[in-house]
């Protein structure tokens, strides 16, 4: 699905621009569904490996991976309890991360750009999102965690491909996609952070056979475990791993692939749509936050810290997702009509 | 004459004989059908069925009501599913609703709907002739055709509109004309909609939803497609484009997400194929509306707008309106951009200025109305008022300033103490009501939980007007899912059928 090649067809820019706030919507309803199916993942792989000291599932870790532990304790008390770590995170409206009050922005973005998105895609997120936000206490009791997390990938999957298949492939199709891959490559990097957060028990020692497990289960979570080895039929190494993740070319969801298509969709707005003038400095943030990754091996970022590094790229992504409001859906019109309207 | 026969209900494939055998008593679906006394739109009419109904009805009597409940649970399923809904809001959440939809038709022959199209595109003349004169030379009031007080003071007079040129000297682009049938199946104006009204999503939609799950009944029926209706309105707009604009920039303009007609806009603008703006989404700079766009501001020229008069900005009406567009109305006013419909037409569809439209019509087009109004007495005169008083349990008494069917009074229908409240209320502002006597309003046979039974109708169609004036064929029926109800708005219990025009 790379835009390399792809024929746009509204090349009569000028007559038929996008709305800033289709643009907005559309940017924010991909990203919203990605983040509902990582969550989904997280949650998955934190139930099944990620471990206390004691054995019991290391719910805090999930907190800190998302940055959360603030609103969680304006809500719950600590220590986190599994019934609450997924209560926050499934069913609490007053938590904007969970599932239920990010189903909640689905829908309201998926309304506000109902006039664009294609009906079979309406239909689907009209239906999956009301049920989502329906979903109650006893549909999450701990033994049909993984139950509703396999139903939460599948739907945001059937969402994808739905997409794919039917959105008309005009601006609101590439802001839908950098949404996408913005998500995609931020979100990467907290499946990562797992593994930073994950405490040993007493004596493993990183590369032992339970480090080895546990990055497996990571590769798993990301649906990455197959292909990994295809590359990798002997050696599971941290670094392999980390690096595969990262900076396979080939990996949907790899960080590398996931910038290079941040950089071709904007490139697309900038050719087909001549908005060059807008896509330069955002390109340019894109450029330097590859140019990181190109220029490290996985050696170098594990041994310069790992958790650092992601934390890095997250701060870049959340900088170029401010860049891109300001650019395209000001708070304010900055620019006034002489500038910018192009006589036709 | 084909007044159904009460019987047993018999197999479904019992009724199926060739056509042109013997009468058929109506069996099957129509089994238990009763229609006393009102003018049935299927059944017992008057003169002898017409063909095209008589196969409409033979092909509906071989259905089985377990089948058409089926069709019916699958038809709603899929408006929700759809989105085809209103959002009603309580206080803690946000509820989606769908308009009840009833699977059996209502049919109107080429000849009845000949008569609607002649009759509304006359009254939607006289609208925009009635408007244009008021807010400019005001010979009808000089004439004293209709009262100047009624007019000048009515709330819906709107003062910027005074002087000022409209493209084409339209002012209703888009019309609803609510229209009902009596006993003997006259059809009546009950009142005009020449503000932003709503429901043609639902024309079409209802249509696809017919075709979708009742193919069987329609098939080979000469309908009238209702599918251009975007187009057409699209075309209309660009035709009031303000003077010199080549390639008009229309827009829907709608109050948003949370507005309970959201659907129909999205709707709408797809059919257009235009964006739906928000007020947040335009902008006024030097008199000239614009839409900010990832690219910039980008000039607009035609608002299709679904919000009313008072909210479309903040300089102009009501200052704490958040959903308007600050100097909209002065750009509009300098001919810079076309709004539609066009401001203060809401003074031509009230239901005080109502009572004179036969007047207004013979006035400014010499021509006796082709459909006929409801007697109607303005409690505002001493007379009118004197008559309401003096026979309030035989009219429906209506406030002239609300719509959806609210704060009226049906005499008949209401207890004694209900009756002294509402005279209460009558005699403290008595030029806020008229009073009309009730109208049996046609029934058409609807899926109700008991079987098939009859239910009262009214019909809404759709007349746009650019350069001329083109009317929808077809229209909103909407019915009255309640027994004995006369009240069909979709705020009270109403619901929709499909409208099938027969070409021939």
């Amino acid at each position: 699905m790379t835009q390399t090649g792809t024929r746009f067809p509204a090349m009569l820019a000028n007559l038929n621009m996008l709305l800033s706030r289709y643009g907005e919507s559309m940017m924010w309803l991909a990203r919203y569904m990605e983040r509902i199916e990582n969550l989904a993942r997280l949650l998955e792989v934190t139930e099944a490996f990620v471990r206390n000291p004691d054995g019991s599932p290391g719910w805090d870790s999930i907190l800190q991976i998302n940055s959360d532990e603030e609103r969680y304790a304006a809500i719950y008390p600590f220590p986190a309890t599994e019934e609450n770590i997924l209560a926050f995170y499934i069913t609490e409206s007053a938590n904007p991360t969970s599932i239920r009050a990010m189903a909640h922005m689905v829908r309201e973005n998926a309304r506000s750009a109902r006039p664009l998105i294609s009906t079979e895609m309406w239909m689907q997120l009209n239906v999956f999102t009301r049920s989502m936000m329906e979903l109650s206490t006893p549909d999450i009791r701990r033994n049909g965690l993984s139950g509703l997390c396999n139903r939460l990938k599948q739907d945001c999957q059937t969402h994808f491909g739905v997409t794919e298949g039917t959105l008309y492939r005009d601006q609101a199709w590439l802001f839908y996609l950098l949404g996408k891959y913005l998500e995609r490559s931020d979100q990467i990097t907290r499946l990562i952070d797992i593994r930073y957060h994950t405490l040993l028990p007493g004596g493993e020692t990183s590369g032992s056979q339970m480090d080895i497990t546990q990055w497996g289960s990571v590769l798993r979570s990301a649906a990455a475990y197959h292909a990994f080895r295809r590359l990798q039929p002997v050696t599971t190494t941290p670094a392999n791993v980390v690096g595969f993740l990262l900076k396979n070319e080939g990996f949907p969801r790899s960080l590398m692939l996931n910038l290079r298509q941040v950089d071709n969709t904007l490139n697309a707005l900038s050719t087909h749509y001549n908005l060059r003038h807008q896509c330069s400095p955002l390109q340019e943030r894109i450029i330097n936050l590859r140019a990181t990754l190109e220029d490290q091996t996985a050696e170098d970022i594990i041994s310069r810290g790992l958790h650092e590094y992601m934390t890095y790229i997250q701060d870049q992504l959340a900088a170029l997702q401010a860049d891109v409001s300001i650019t395209f859906w000001p708070a304010a019109p900055l620019m006034s009509r002489e500038e910018t309207f192009i006589p036709q | 004459m084909n007044k159904p026969v009460l019987q047993s209900p018999s197999p479904a494939s019992s009724s199926a004989s060739p056509a042109g055998a013997a009468p058929k008593s109506a069996a099957g679906l129509f089994a238990a059908y009763d229609t006393p006394d009102f003018f049935c739109e299927l059944m017992n009419r008057t003169d002898a069925l017409p063909p095209s109904l008589q196969t409409v009805r033979d092909r509906l009597a071989e259905f089985d009501l377990a089948e058409l409940r089926h069709r019916t649970n699958t038809a709603e399923a899929q408006l929700y599913r759809l989105g085809i809904t209103f959002t009603v809001y309580s206080d803690r959440e946000a509820i989606d609703r769908i308009l009840p939809f009833d699977m059996i038709p209502r049919v109107l022959t080429a000849a009845e709907w000949d008569h609607i199209d002649h009759g509304v595109q006359q009254r939607v003349r006289a609208l925009n002739l009635f408007l244009r004169d008021i807010y400019h030379e005001r010979h009808v009031l000089r004439d004293g055709i209709i009262p100047a007080g009624l007019v000048l003071n009515n709330p819906n007079y709107c003062e910027a509109m005074v002087g000022v040129p409209v493209p084409g000297d339209v002012y209703v682009h888009i019309n609803g004309t609510d229209l009902i049938r009596d006993r003997s199946g006259r059809f009546m104006v009950l009142e005009d909609n020449a503000r932003t009204p709503s429901g043609v999503s639902y024309v079409i939609e209802n249509r696809h939803m017919t075709l979708r799950l009742m193919p069987d009944l329609a098939s080979g029926m000469p309908l009238r497609s209702v599918e251009e209706y975007g187009l057409r309105l699209h075309q209309t707009l660009c035709e009031v484009a303000p003077e010199g604009v080549s390639d008009p920039q229309v827009v829907l303009f709608s109050p948003g997400i949370y507005n309970s007609a959201y659907f129909e806009h999205v709707f709408l603008a797809r059919e257009m194929g235009v964006p739906l703006v928000e007020g947040r989404d335009l902008i006024v700079e030097n008199h000239r509306v614009y839409m900010r766009t990832v690219a910039g501001l980008r000039p607009v020229h035609s608002i299709y707008r679904r919000l009313n008069d008072e909210y479309l900005d903040p300089l102009a009406f009501n200052p704490d309106s958040m959903l308007g567009v600050p100097g909209l109305v002065e750009a509009y006013r300098r001919g810079n951009v076309t709004l539609a419909n066009a401001l203060g037409t809401g003074v031509a569809d009230d239901k005080a200025v109502y009572a004179y439209m036969p007047r207004l019509i013979r006035y400014y087009l010499g021509e006796d109305p082709i459909l006929d109004s409801v007697q109607t007495n303005i409690c505002a005169e001493e007379e009118g008022l004197a008559y309401t008083l003096a026979n309030m349990d035989k009219l429906v008494i209506k406030p002239v300033g609300e719509s959806g069917g609210y704060g009226l009074l049906i005499g008949s229908q209401a207890t004694q103490t209900e009756l002294d409240e509402f005279r209460a209320k009558l005699l403290e502002d008595p030029s806020n009501y008229i009073s009309q006597p009730v109208i049996d309003l046609s029934v058409s046979p609807t899926l109700c939980p008991s079987g098939v039974e009859a239910r009262h109708v009214d019909l809404r169609p759709f007349a746009l007007t650019g350069h001329n004036t083109w009317v929808l064929p077809g229209g909103l029926s909407r019915v009255a899912l309640r027994k004995g109800s006369l009240v069909v708005n979709s705020s009270q219990g109403g619901g929709s059928k499909d409208t099938w025009v027969m070409a021939r």
